[in-house]
Parts: C-alpha cells; structure tokens; sequence
C-alpha cells in the first residue's frame, strides 16, 4: 500500500470532516508522530509504513466534531469495541483502514543499533535499514515487529469506509494468540510474583498506559486518583503499584481489544499488557468471546446470564 | 593535586567502592532495557553508555518523601474526647555521592535550588539532600535522540551544578573538580595526576558542543511570540496529539511541582509529598469543581510558559530545560516541545 493512495483518500475524506487523524514524520527519523490534518496542504505531509504504531482510534472519544481515523487492522478492534459500548457515534467517524503486514516496534530497533540517535531510515522487502553514526544495520521487520504483530489476527480493518490498499488475511495461528501467556503460566506462583513485583517497582505512576489506552474510558476520574473513596494512596511503595496496574487490568476484562499501547508507550519498560492478556484468555475460556471483533456483541461485563455455560457454581 | 585526576577504566569500580566506604553511591545500572540509577554495591555493573530513562532527581528530590507523621492519642480516659496529636519528623539522609548523571541533570537540580533552597524559608527536607549530595557528572560525547541542551544555555560539558566533571579520554576518565565537594570527593581517593589530559579532555568537550543540535530557527529571538502563546488555534495545532500523561514532568529533570496528602489509617497516618504533574486534569482541579485549566491544550500552554516564560521572569532569565530531550525521546505521542518553542521564537510566526 502506497503513502500516495492514502493521500487520494485523505483528500478526497477532507471536505466533509473537520481533521483526519493521521501520521507524519516526527522528530527523528524513527519516531513517526501523530497527525491531525486540517487541509489538502497537511494531506501532502501524510505518512504511511511500517514506522506507523500509534493506535489513532484512542483519540475518537475525546472528539466532538467530525473525524476521519487512519487505522490499522488491531487499531480497528478499537473502533469496533467502541461500537459495542456505544463510546463513538459511528455517523461522526470516517474510517479509513490499511491492510497491514506488520509494524516496527521503535523500542526493539534502537535496542537493535546500541541506542544510537537514527539518521536515517529506508525500507527495502519486508527489512528495515537504520543509519545511525556507527553505520548502516538491516533488520528484518519480523524480527523487530511488537509482540502483537507476532500473531496478528486482523492485517485487515474489520471496520471501514475507504480502505486503502487490497485486503490480507491472516495467515498466524488462531491457538497462537495467547500461547506466550500459556508459557508464563508455567512459572511457579512465586517466580510470578517476583516478576512482577519486579517491573511494577520500576513504575512512575505517569499513568501513560491508563491514558495511552483506548479503552480507559475514567481517564480524568480514574480511582487511582480520586480521594473519596481512597483506593490507592500516593505513596510509591510496590502495593500500591501493584493495586493501581490491577485495577487497570481487571477494568479491561473482555474490553482490551490488545492493541499493546500500554505497553508501547511505558518511559520504564514494564510489560504491563501481560496481565490484560491473561484477563482476555480467560474471557475467552469463560465466555468464548473476543473483544472488538464484531459491532454487534455485547461485551460479557456489560451483561449477564443466569445460567453461564462455563461458571460451574451458578447450579444451586 | 586535587582539582583534576585521571583514572584507567579499569580502576573506575575501585573508584566507587572507596566512595562507598562514606557515602551511599548511586549510578546508573541497566535495568532490563532501561537504565536507571540504582545504589552502587560491590561488584555490581555501570553502565554509562546512555543517559538513565529517569535521572538523578529522584535521588534528592524523591518522588514520595514523607514529610511528617501524626499519631492521635487519647491520653484521658475520663474524657474520650480529649485528643493529643504527637507529630514527628524522621531525617536519617546519609551522605551521598551521585556517579555518572549527565551535565543537564546537574543543572536541572540549580532550577530546583533556585526553588527550595533560595528563598526565605528554604525547604529543610530538599535542602538536607541537596546539601549532603556530591554530584560527578559524566561529560556527553556526542548528543542522544531529542537532545538540545546547547540551545538553552546548557552544553554537553556544562558544570552548572555539578561538583565534579568526568571526561572519558579513551583509555581513562579524566576528572575535574568544580567545588569544594569536589575536591574533597577527589582527594578521599588516591588518583593519577590529570593535568596532562586537560588538553585532551577540552578538545573532546568542544567537539562534542558543535555535534548538539540547536531545534531554533536561525533568527530565533529570545523572547517567545505572546501573541502566538496566547493562541488556542496554536496549541490546537501543536498538542492535539499529546495524550496528557505525565511521562515527559514525571522524566524531566527541572520539573518540580508536587502534591501534599495526608494517608491515613484509623489514628495515624503520615503527610506526604509526592511528585505532581502540570499534564493531569486533576493538577488545578479546585475543590468547587471549577479548573481553571480544563483541557490538554490550557494544560501544555502552562508546561511551555512555566519553563520558557514564567520561571525565566521569576529567575533572571535563567530558562527551567536543561534540554535533556527526555520529554521528547519518551513521549508516547512524540511531542516535540523545542519544536513547539522553535515556533514561538520564530520571529515570521504572527
């Protein structure tokens, strides 16, 4: 899919939307930033390849007016759970879907190159060249993809009014999507607690994640931070950590349309998506439901059955 | 000798096991992928390849510190009402050396200085660390991802704020002491002469100045555009994307705004102070409900103006960014604030 046939749609989508949300060319060559285009002037400096992370779709509740979004296939779960919980009114979005391969995770490459500042970057079948002081590097794409590209489901938006390239199916794995939960399931109790007292200790509490995530809908009324009633205090010790990023992730039980933002976007590089994960595989053993695929569902915590095929002690 | 010394690479763990022996040491340790400053022990490994994701500041001006603790009593058992409050502080800050910050974290802790130390009631909790801190800045080579230190009085050898400066001259660290500290700290331990490094050191210093960027267009006035800071159309422009978290206040080293809470259980509890961020809504959030500062836009403006407008007028111009580029490399949006700036000071820009 080329940046050109994007920038048809952008234009042709601009008369009748107040922005498209879309990507530009950030403050390196490796940081790709979002773009809110107002004009056929923006629509020239659009942006689309593998560089293109940031899930788009996240910023659609905070918006009044009309809006067109770029989005990738993952992003569109966003925009379908959204749907679901009735957080969008989809005559007031433009979709605009791009069937994708894959992208980069911008953490891995610059682990890839020593950290080294990026002066340049070319993309050449499937590869990624970064150009930094110390010379050129050739990475494969798939070698540097984020965890979630790993077993992509959707390359294709599930959603969309103009799609901007030809569809592509999946060709991971259905069973793949929650093995490495399965993997670390295998650890002792102990090793997994440790683990994570481990990471959440380097937590800040910048609340990146919280915001970052699409389906953090409290966003400004977030009980980590409310005072009446107290839940967590602002102490920084593990346990409150710990409360904060549980709370979070039992909040996105059957919601986390696993767009792995909260996870892209940590300044400490704590794998807070692993207990969304885990939460979304026992939704799916329980209700055999996953999120964001299908407008018309209803997510499980938003209903309820008196007798559940798989909750054993409703059976008085 | 005692202004400069010179240590082999290989000494450099037997330079901070002897600091050890009298002071806590931290340094910068690579935690998974991230590097983070952790307190130095025996044998443990550096790592100064890159800039710590979260610098010194936390080290003396912690991120919770707890300011007081407060126990009620009933001390009268014929009146149950009757209640005494025992208050009491704890300070038990020991002597403190900070190994291997860069020269822009140094100078992030003279903003808070001006803050909490230069005043009339000087804050005793930060001024008790600050005092007790010696600081051994690591001199850049050459610029990291969003680095613009040079473009707001700063540079990669910069000594504002450090007590100590370290070069690394290829085989060794040539180390130059910028305060009495700094003395002191290099004549606890037996080290080479430097001087016949001066040179070298210098040389590297000034290279390393020229590599830095400088995000501001060429005619680029001192003053920002009021006009275009007072613009909603601007900042519309420029901060729709942020996502109004506090990675980029939370990770800058000049960023200093906190919260006081009082955290208590039944009958005592503890008041603390925790770090704050300008980018939460709950920031100005007043308790009639009113906030005067409602939306990311209102709540970005205010980041620029404190640092580029309103802490300069306070301050003798001194700017509050020590152009770390922090804000920019871990921002989940890549918001770019000296691009955000480069546009105020553009004098064409109406």
């Amino acid at each position: 899919m080329s940046t050109e046939k994007l920038k048809e749609i952008i234009l042709k989508v601009l008369p009748d939307v107040d922005t498209v949300i879309g990507w530009q060319e950030g403050f390196d060559k490796i940081h790709i930033t979002p773009f809110f285009m107002k004009s056929p002037e923006d629509a020239e400096k659009a942006v689309w390849n593998s560089l293109c992370v940031q899930n788009l779709a996240a910023y659609l509740p905070s918006l009044k007016k009309k809006t067109a979004v770029i989005v990738k296939g993952c992003d569109s779960r966003t925009i379908v759970q959204y749907m679901q919980e009735g957080l969008i009114d989809r005559s007031n979005v433009v979709i605009i879907g791009i069937p994708c391969t894959g992208v980069v995770s911008v953490k891995k490459v610059l682990k890839a190159v020593d950290y080294q500042p990026i002066e340049d970057v070319k993309f050449s079948d499937e590869k990624i060249i970064i150009k930094t002081s110390k010379g050129e590097k050739t990475l494969a794409i798939a070698d540097v993809c984020p965890d979630k590209c790993k077993t992509c489901q959707y390359p294709t938006p599930i959603v969309y009014d103009h799609l901007a390239g030809d569809p592509i199916e999946s060709t991971k794995p259905a069973e793949s999507v929650y093995e490495d939960i399965k993997e670390f399931e295998k650890k002792s109790l102990e090793e997994r607690r440790d683990y994570f007292k481990n990471e959440f200790d380097k937590c800040i509490r910048c609340y990146a994640c919280r915001n970052a995530c699409p389906m953090c809908v409290c966003q400004d009324s977030c009980i980590a931070e409310t005072r009446d009633p107290h839940w967590i205090t602002q102490k920084l010790s593990s346990e409150e950590k710990m409360m904060f990023h549980m709370i979070h992730a039992v909040h996105l039980a059957g919601r986390c349309v696993e767009c792995g933002e909260c996870e892209r976007v940590c300044p400490m590089d704590i794998p807070v998506a692993k207990l969304k994960k885990k939460i979304n595989s026992e939704m799916k053993e329980l209700f055999d439901y996953v999120p964001g695929v299908n407008p018309e569902d209803k997510p499980p915590m938003y209903t309820f059955n008196v007798e559940e095929a798989k909750i054993k002690e409703h059976k008085l | 000798m005692a202004d400069t010394g010179f240590l082999p690479k290989e000494k450099l763990k037997d330079f901070l096991e002897a600091l050890s022996k009298d002071a806590v040491v931290y340094a910068p340790a690579l935690e998974g992928d991230i590097v983070l400053f952790k307190e130095y022990s025996q044998g443990k490994d550096l790592y100064l390849d890159r800039p710590a994701n979260l610098g010194p500041k936390s080290i003396i001006y912690p991120q919770c510190e707890t300011l007081l603790s407060f126990d009620f009593k009933k001390n009268d058992p014929e009146d149950p009402k009757k209640v005494d409050i025992e208050l009491k502080t704890e300070s038990n800050f020991a002597n403190t050396v900070v190994f291997g910050c860069r020269p822009c974290d140094a100078k992030g802790l003279v903003i808070y200085d001006k803050v909490f130390i230069d005043t009339d009631t000087a804050d005793p909790y930060y001024k008790e660390r600050r005092d007790k801190t010696t600081i051994i800045s690591f001199a850049c080579e050459a610029p990291f991802a969003g680095c613009f230190c040079t473009a707001v009085g700063g540079g990669p050898a910069d000594t504002t704020g450090s007590d100590v400066l370290m070069t690394d001259v290829g085989d060794g660290f040539f180390f130059e002491a910028l305060t009495e500290k700094g003395k002191a700290v290099l004549k606890s331990v037996p080290m080479q002469d430097g001087a016949s490094y001066k040179e070298k050191a210098q040389k590297i210093k000034s290279e390393a100045e020229k590599k830095i960027r400088n995000p501001f267009p060429k005619d680029a006035t001192e003053k920002l555009s009021q006009k275009l800071f007072d613009s909603d159309e601007f900042w519309e422009k420029v901060v729709s994307k942020c996502i109004s978290c506090g990675a980029c206040t939370y990770l800058c080293p000049t960023c200093y705004c906190f919260n006081i809470t009082d955290e208590k259980t039944k009958d005592k509890g503890e008041r603390i102070r925790t770090w704050d961020a300008c980018m939460f809504n709950h920031f100005t959030l007043e308790t009639s409900g009113h906030n005067p500062r409602p939306s990311k836009l209102k709540r970005f403006r205010n980041r620029v103006g404190h640092k580029f407008l309103y802490y300069p007028e306070k301050y003798n111009g001194v700017i509050a960014c020590c152009g770390c580029g922090r804000c920019i490399r871990y921002c989940p949006a890549s918001v770019d604030i000296s691009e955000i700036v480069g546009y105020l000071k553009d004098p064409k820009q109406k």
